[in-house]
């Protein structure tokens, strides 16, 4: 790094990856979900309702680029083209802006069904932290949802206050939950989470003599704190599941577990696609459908 | 579906809930999007395809504001928005 380059501390790993042990040739559907979320984009492919490839990026100023770039990780990767895929759903904050998009689906739908998928069909519970807002959504066993509560009006508790964290500490965003917990006794936390005056209560505790283990403590616990009351506003009913960029966070995802009382569900799936990656489920299903009404016809 | 529309800040939680179950054959000819004073209601094809009354995404961040009006302060007895809709599917969290 040269004199005068500022370090993107914020910066998360943008992620691209295909399951080479499947042929999507072989594959009768093949859907694509694209989710333009305010903060990262991502794109997934699913071949005969099973989920191929993805690719997780940051969104840029321009959703139609967005998702361009997102599906074209993918298709790169995998040698597939647009015109491969059957049919493609746009999700999330850019969704009716998706060039490609036969349809829109809100991502509220989508991260419900996503969960399904990635937790399982025991998964009742879904909390979504996304870049600029929380949605606590509860499902049915299909992934259907059966009651939804979402806050966008404030970035308080989301994937953006974390960024401005990491880059107030000077500390990689992936290091800050497991910095959180090298702290000798647990900090109260930072009475306010507004993105804005965080960082100037952050800086007055830094002042104080707090080391940054602490103060990144503090604020995990004040996040956890905050998506605590919103979830409660519609219940916890197990199995209980995390998804969004935060959930990478264990700082306040074993915070967020120990105020509710109950363990958020392991997956081996990275957190972020779950929006994309139920587009591309209900994508199948809907081509599923005509199928069958052709058949029937 | 319970569809929660609104917001917690500072000052509080304000919330509109819909029970869009309710709304498949609305029984009360979609009376919501005439009873509210500001016309706040739209009626939307959610993602499951049926026919569901919203609150419209222009209202969902100042409840607060927009429905200070129709509260006891206003001079109302009971919302206008819930007495509207006979099948009982619309509550405010204040």
């Amino acid at each position: 790094m040269t004199a005068g380059e500022k370090k993107e501390y914020w910066r998360w790993q943008e992620n691209c990856w295909i399951d080479e042990s499947k042929n999507w040739r072989d594959a009768k559907i093949i859907t694509a979900g694209i989710d333009v979320g305010s903060v990262s984009s991502q794109a997934v492919i699913c071949v005969d309702g099973e989920l191929y490839g993805f690719n997780s990026m940051r969104t840029g100023n321009n959703s139609p680029d967005s998702a361009t770039n997102a599906i074209n990780g993918v298709l790169e990767k995998s040698g597939m083209k647009l015109e491969d895929i059957t049919y493609v759903i746009g999700t999330g904050y850019g969704r009716v802006n998706v060039p490609f998009a036969h349809k829109a689906i809100t991502e509220i739908a989508c991260h419900a069904r996503g969960a399904n998928y990635m937790g399982g069909n025991s998964v009742r519970t879904i909390l979504d932290m996304g870049g600029q807002d929380c949605k606590a959504i509860h499902c049915d066993e299909k992934g259907k949802v059966t009651n939804f509560l979402m806050n966008d009006k404030c970035a308080a508790g989301t994937g953006r206050g974390m960024e401005v964290i990491a880059d107030l500490m000077q500390i990689p965003i992936a290091e800050l939950g497991q910095r959180s917990f090298d702290v000798d006794v647990e900090p109260e936390a930072v009475s306010s989470t507004c993105v804005v005056f965080a960082k100037s209560e952050a800086l007055g505790l830094l002042k104080a003599g707090y080391s940054k283990n602490k103060v990144i403590a503090a604020y995990c616990q004040a996040m956890a704190e905050r998506v605590v009351s919103l979830i409660e506003r519609i219940g916890v009913e197990n199995d209980f599941f995390i998804t969004g960029g935060i959930a990478k966070n264990p700082g306040v995802v074993k915070r967020i577990e120990k105020l509710l009382g109950t363990k958020a569900v392991d997956t081996k799936y990275d957190s972020q696609i779950a929006g994309a990656l139920g587009a591309a489920l209900f994508g199948y299903t809907l081509m599923q459908k005509q199928g069958a009404s052709k058949a029937a016809a | 579906m319970i569809a929660n529309y609104g917001y917690k800040d500072g000052s509080g939680e304000y919330y509109i809930s819909i029970d869009t179950d309710k709304c498949i054959g609305c029984t009360a000819g979609r009376a919501c999007l005439t009873g509210c004073p500001k016309g706040m209601f739209e009626i939307i094809t959610d993602d499951y395809d049926d026919e569901v009354a919203a609150v419209k995404q222009s209202f969902r961040r100042t409840l607060a504001f927009d429905c200070t009006g129709c509260k006891p302060a206003g001079g109302y007895t009971s919302l206008p928005c819930s007495t509207a809709c006979t099948p009982g599917a619309i509550k405010h969290s204040w």
